[in-house]
């Protein structure tokens, strides 16, 4: 037989089993922690926070994190949407290419910067205005995490309009504020709906960067300066203690961390063929 | 000199992009409320000199450009002027139709929303009459809520003429309007332009002689960037006294 | 004029915006440098950094083994992860059929969104008992399981998405017309994707390698979970190492009540930083290199 064809077929049977690989592997992770949390999961870990000796297996649930983490991500994700949206406005129609390319270039590197990293920065900026451990923290460092994401995704989806729409609101006399918020924005939506998912999916499954600045706590916060509890560090700390009942907890958050992002990615899939309807092709 | 009252006088205009010389020291007069074409073989500067008229050539970056664009006795590059404004006075209409993502009564309605106007009736009212100019009311107005996007291509720019004469312009420019049109839409676009110019004066670039001949009265004609020969549309397609412009119209030049 | 106005104000409002978001990387600089000048004053850089001595209540504040140890579970990460990724996105661009694709794509996507916990908890659940068990015995060490293999793997795992997402978008993007000119001279289908695809397609890689790279380097949850957290530098991969995120995040909590404690912990922050500072500007220009260079 040609060496050439043994050489192909031996490479080409090394990608199908690489690929295979990675598949099963992302199916046993998916499967792993969903048979193990699954059993666990009962209404009373969704809807009850801890109560005295939760941490020893005795009763109650993880309501507190599972609001902890919705009242984090959202509030990031509303935060990083104030500054994103116009910085890619910005980039859009008024940015000279060479300041949109530095812009574009420090965004990226803060993409790459570690969260943990951004919780030390967050710990900094606490310290300065004597803060706590709290939910504005946590939101701080969440939304310096978020944000680079969410800014490129949408600067992305712009850069995609095409010229003729531009030039047709330009054409009516509008200013650049209106051709972006009012003829870009919309073109756009879709896109940038799944930027901020995008963002929001990041944010909740992140544990480093809230680690010192969000705390933990077993109640839901009433105030921005409460500590808050989040999903995933109540799956770190419950897989610490040494109690098989508490483990088998940890499961189960991750289990409901899990959903959440899931239901986000899929809603993201959903909403963005809605807010299709008036996209110009 | 020309007989008629001139609206827009182009003065000198030169434009060189990435430093190839796009526009070649141009001067023309565009008459009121008439018909003219800019035609030309593709690639010699008509869309260029189009865009340059209502400063949409602004969007182009590396665009240098030197001359006068004088509409009703003001120069639109001087640095005064206010740019929304100009484009305001001077409507736009596209090769292909490019409506905005929004519905049907949104995208005429588009124009005078932003240019101040906030009264439900009189936009009611704005949108139902250019419709019905663009000759497109019949066929929207039990859907002016849905989606632009979902007109045909000839729907869509009869919408996007409807959306350019709702802000009121005096001078219309069309880029080939009719480029991406079935010949049944095109012809509607024609005879919607011949109705126009009782009110409007229209500039529109086609690389269609036919239709040029069908439209115009007065005749501009591009090659390389220079303006060969102008004049009225009669004198230009019957007695033709540049050699090149004969070549044209001959079809030896395309 | 109001128009005009609202422009006016609006475009300085998203300019600062802009600004803003622009300095936060150099805030985030000066900020870790402004903390880590007590113990850059007290300490030489050189001590600090190749001392293994870590007693904080001492005062000795020796980052070698934490460095060694980022260093290897990120080394390994990367050479778990680069063949697997490379193959499966080729395949992906150049191979699978469309159903296929179809099907594998948004699982990659899926597989990018789970959060570090979850990789952490899935490797103490399956990759650190499997250690345990069966590898370290099979080569005749024994062994708890939470070790620098476990970081490597579990990392290897986390950074497939992100390279497989990138790299195959980039094989994508090679013109078909330069696999055609490949194919009609004869030559098989791997020969294009070897001389040809990989070619043109290697700043693209080299971006994707970059970005899993500094995924790898910066994590924290996952790799603490499973890696050991014992402050020596390893000798073999089945032992325990203790990486720089892991450090920041497992002491947070002492590091008011400690003198320099604080301080060291986000020097520690500002070496992660600057590591992934350089690699980002570096590949940057490597890129730019490289394009010239095809173009």
């Amino acid at each position: 037989m040609d060496r050439r064809k043994i050489e192909e077929d031996f490479f080409k049977g090394l990608m199908i089993l690489s690929t295979a690989i990675i598949v099963g592997i992302l199916f046993a992770i998916v499967a792993v922690v969903v048979l193990k949390g699954a059993p666990a999961l009962s209404l009373s870990m969704l809807t009850q926070t801890p109560k005295g000796g939760y941490y020893l297996g005795k009763g109650g649930g993880i309501l507190n994190a599972i609001i902890g983490s919705l009242y984090l991500a959202f509030g990031a994700t509303a935060l990083s949407l104030i500054i994103a949206l116009p910085v890619a406005f910005y980039l859009r129609e008024y940015a000279s290419e060479r300041f949109a390319n530095f812009v574009r270039l420090s965004l990226d590197i803060l993409w790459g910067v570690p969260s943990i990293v951004y919780g030390a920065f967050g710990f900094i900026i606490m310290l300065y205005f004597g803060l706590r451990a709290c939910l504005l923290g946590g939101i701080i460092a969440l939304t310096l995490l978020i944000l680079p994401i969410m800014t490129r995704a949408m600067d992305e989806v712009m850069r995609m309009v095409a010229f003729e729409l531009r030039e047709a609101s330009y054409g009516l006399g509008s200013t650049k504020l209106e051709v972006v918020s009012k003829v870009i924005s919309r073109q756009t939506l879709p896109g940038m709906l799944t930027a901020v998912l995008l963002a929001f999916g990041r944010g909740i499954g992140d544990a480093a960067s809230i680690l010192f600045t969000a705390g933990y706590t077993d109640y839901i916060p009433h105030s921005l300066f409460d500590p808050v509890a989040s999903l995933p560090l109540a799956v770190f700390f419950q897989l610490g203690t040494p109690f098989p009942e508490v483990q088998e907890r940890a499961y189960a958050s991750a289990v409901v961390l899990l959903v959440i992002i899931l239901l986000t990615s899929v809603s993201s899939r959903l909403l963005t063929k809605r807010w299709s309807r008036f996209v110009i092709k | 000199m020309p007989k008629f009252k001139p609206h827009i006088r182009v003065k000198n205009l030169n434009l060189f992009y990435e430093g190839h010389h796009a526009l070649k020291d141009i001067t023309v007069d565009i008459p009121e409320k008439e018909i003219t074409a800019i035609i030309g073989p593709s690639g010699c500067g008509k869309t260029t000199l189009l865009k340059s008229l209502n400063r949409l050539i602004d969007l182009v970056d590396g665009i240098e450009i030197s001359g006068e664009v004088i509409v009703d006795g003001e120069d639109i590059y001087s640095t005064k002027v206010d740019v929304t404004y100009i484009r305001k006075k001077i409507g736009m209409l596209g090769q292909k139709p490019y409506p905005l993502p929004m519905s049907i009564y949104d995208n005429v309605a588009y124009g005078p929303r932003i240019h101040g106007m906030r009264k439900k009736k009189e936009l009611d009212g704005i949108v139902e009459h250019y419709l019905e100019v663009a000759g497109l009311w019949d066929e929207v107005k039990d859907r002016l809520k849905s989606p632009a996007s979902m007109l045909s291509a000839g729907q869509q720019q009869r919408l996007c003429l409807a959306r350019s004469l709702a802000v009121e312009p005096e001078i219309i420019l069309g880029d080939e309007p009719t480029s991406a049109l079935d010949p049944i839409s095109s012809k509607r676009i024609e005879e919607v332009f011949i109705a126009l110019k009782k009110d409007y004066t229209i500039v529109i670039v086609t690389h269609i002689l036919r239709q040029a001949v069908r439209l115009a009265d007065y005749v501009i004609f591009l090659y390389m960037g220079d303006v060969i020969e102008q004049g009225p549309a009669k004198e230009i397609f019957e007695n033709p006294k540049e050699e090149r412009t004969k070549a044209y119209i001959g079809g030896e030049i395309s | 004029m109001d128009r005009k106005l609202k422009e006016a104000i609006a475009s300085k409002l998203m300019l600062l915006a802009t600004v803003f978001s622009s300095l936060l990387i150099f805030a985030v600089v000066i900020g870790l440098i402004q903390k880590s000048r007590p113990i850059l004053a007290t300490h030489s850089l050189s001590e600090l950094l190749l001392s293994s001595s870590w007693f904080p209540l001492r005062g000795e504040f020796g980052f070698y083994p934490f460095i060694i140890g980022t260093i290897w579970v990120t080394v390994l990460a990367m050479l778990f992860s680069l063949p697997l990724c490379l193959l499966t996105s080729i395949y992906l661009a150049e191979y699978a059929p469309a159903k296929i694709r179809a099907f594998i794509k948004p699982l990659i996507d899926l597989l990018a969104g789970i959060p570090s916990v979850v990789y952490g908890l899935w490797g103490i659940l399956i990759v650190v008992p499997l250690i345990k068990d069966y590898v370290a015995p099979f080569f005749g060490y024994s062994a708890t399981g939470y070790c620098l293999l476990a970081g490597g793997i579990v990392l290897a795992i986390m950074v497939f998405p992100i390279i497989i997402a990138v790299s195959e978008e980039v094989f994508r993007a090679v013109p078909h017309e330069i696999r055609e000119v490949s194919l009609a001279l004869g030559a098989t289908k791997w020969q294009t994707v070897k001389h040809v695809a990989l070619r043109a397609a290697l700043p693209g890689v080299i971006a994707a390698i970059v970005l899993g790279f500094s995924r790898a380097f910066g994590e924290t949850m996952a790799v603490m979970m499973v890696v050991g957290n014992v402050a020596r530098v390893p000798s073999s991969v089945f032992e325990p190492a203790y990486p720089l995120t892991a450090l920041i995040a497992n002491n947070y909590g002492e590091m008011m009540s400690v003198p320099l404690y604080d301080s060291a912990l986000l020097l520690s922050a500002l070496i992660l930083l600057l590591v992934i500072l350089f690699f980002s500007i570096a590949a940057r220009i490597v890129l730019l290199r490289i394009e010239r260079r095809v173009m």
